[in-house]
């Protein structure tokens, strides 16, 4: 469904992405781990087009584009059928849960209102937020806000879902009623990339799991290949400080 | 205080506030709606990065913050006569005023506009909005609500700027406490009188300004 092939992206002259491979089928999840620094952020912003790359062929729904040279349209055409959940949620400030949520289908996909209500009001309702619709954001626990974002994320039906690090700026307590709604989504076979630092998650959820290291792909496999019989030496020195941590 | 400077007084004050009404209130209700219009325009398309566009805007604000108000009100009222460009004197205002405030607007909002965060702009963009969608429906009503405060004092600060121009002939509040001292010598009182109509004037602003702040609050 989703493929990226060699793609690189450097940051002034700093390669923070050497040639990624990467081959998504529909209703994999993803997790992809990695020590801070290591590209994992940026690989899912140069996939969503947040950040330019430098080089890379990205081939979705068998359509190729060229991500160094991509058109504007291209983008924008690409980006509605993907959805991206942000470490601090960036939900709309100026916005209650559920106008976060419709805002995409009304004014980016001109639905009309009623129904983008509709649909928006199924989205909170099954992050477990149907009392909270008309709730802003700072009227909300991180939490909250990370569910809102997720509501925010399915409610358009995108084939790909990118989390970047979902909850780590959530309050330990909070973590897990976000991981719930998390594996949810996998159970309905949602496709979704997820970069974390939650190893239960991706040893549980997870269908593949990527470890990254220094702008490469170090390692991927199965949750039980990567947790049980890590190949590199550097894999299971990261897992390892997991455990003990 | 025999009866003569009361009757002074008195006299005057009608006459000051009739035309603070009539000339003082619109030159700047005015001017200082152009202003926005300007400022808005000016910021965007700053924060936009719109080529040429953003040159021309960075030097208006440099020409205008840079140059004295006073003399940009004789520029045009005085001196554009001289190349065949003659103007009234309270059009002239208005334009003078209009641009001057919009200049240091434009950099109020376009400061405002910049202080919202950059995962707005990022998470509209997720949401498969457009960038003038964006700006107008998410980043706009935050930015406003930040500008709103300082915003609210250049409409102070302009109020009390018109007094200004009185010196290009335009028959405001100020000119008419002029006349008025000019004639009856009581220069004084008359000159402490229309400040205190000019301190009436921006204490309702003001509590028009709180009022609004507690209702963009909650
Ligand atoms: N906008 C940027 N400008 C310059 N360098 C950046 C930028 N974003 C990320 N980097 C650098 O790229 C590298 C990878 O960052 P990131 O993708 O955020 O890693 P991770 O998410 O794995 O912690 C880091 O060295 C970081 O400093
Ligand atoms: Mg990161």
């Amino acid at each position: 469904m989703l493929e990226i092939k060699d793609l690189h992206k450097s940051f002034d002259g700093l390669e923070v992405l050497k040639g990624i491979d990467l081959k998504v089928d529909k209703g994999d999840v993803i997790s992809i781990l990695g020590s801070s620094g290591s590209g994992k952020t940026t690989l899912l912003r140069c996939m969503n087009f947040l950040n330019s790359s430098d080089k890379g062929t990205m081939i979705f729904d068998g359509e190729s584009y060229d991500m160094g040279n991509i058109s504007k349209k291209d983008i924008f055409n690409l980006r509605k059928k993907t959805a991206f959940v942000f470490q601090n949620y960036n939900l709309f400030i100026n916005k209650t849960a559920m106008q976060n949520v419709a805002e995409g289908l009304i004014v980016a996909r001109k639905m009309p209102k009623e129904e983008a209500y509709e649909k928006s009001r199924k989205a909170l309702d099954k992050v477990g937020l149907s009392d909270r619709y008309d709730y802003y954001p700072r009227q909300l626990s991180g939490g909250q806000q990370q569910r809102v974002a997720i509501a925010r994320a399915i409610v358009s039906d995108p084939e790909v879902i990118y989390f970047d690090e979902p909850t780590s700026s959530l309050d330990p307590e909070l973590i897990n009623e976000v991981l719930n709604v998390m594996r949810d989504l996998a159970k309905e076979g949602r496709t979704m990339i997820v970069v974390t630092h939650e190893m239960n998650f991706a040893r549980n959820v997870s269908s593949k799991v990527i470890f990254m290291e220094n702008g490469k792909i170090a390692e991927e496999g199965s949750p039980e290949d990567i947790f049980e019989h890590p190949k590199q030496e550097r894999t299971a020195q990261f897992l390892s400080a997991y455990r003990k941590g | 205080m025999d009866s003569r400077i009361i009757e002074i007084i008195i006299n005057a004050f009608w006459d000051m506030l009739k035309q603070g009404i009539v000339v003082t209130i619109p030159l700047t209700v005015i001017s200082f709606s152009i202003a926005m219009v300007i400022a808005l325009v000016v910021a965007v398309v700053q924060v936009a990065n719109i080529k040429v566009l953003k040159q021309l805007a960075r030097f208006y604000v440099w020409v205008i913050r840079g140059t004295p108000l006073l003399v940009q009100l004789f520029v045009v009222f005085f001196g554009l006569p001289s190349i065949g460009i003659v103007i009234d004197a309270f059009p002239s205002a208005i334009i003078v005023f209009s641009i001057n405030t919009g200049a240091y607007a434009s950099e109020t909002i376009r400061a405002a506009i910049e202080s919202v965060p950059k995962g707005q702009f990022e998470a509209g963009y997720c949401v498969g909005m457009n960038y003038v969608q964006i700006m107008w429906r998410i980043i706009m009503p935050q930015a406003l609500k930040t500008a709103f405060p300082p915003l609210s004092n250049s409409l102070i600060g302009l109020i009390k700027d018109t007094s200004l121009a009185a010196s290009i002939t335009v028959v405001d509040m100020f000119m008419v406490a002029q006349r008025v001292a000019a004639a009856t010598y009581e220069t004084f009182i008359l000159y402490c009188e229309v400040a205190l109509i000019y301190l009436m004037f921006c204490t309702v602003l003001t509590k028009l300004q709180t009022y609004f702040e507690k209702k963009l609050k909650d």
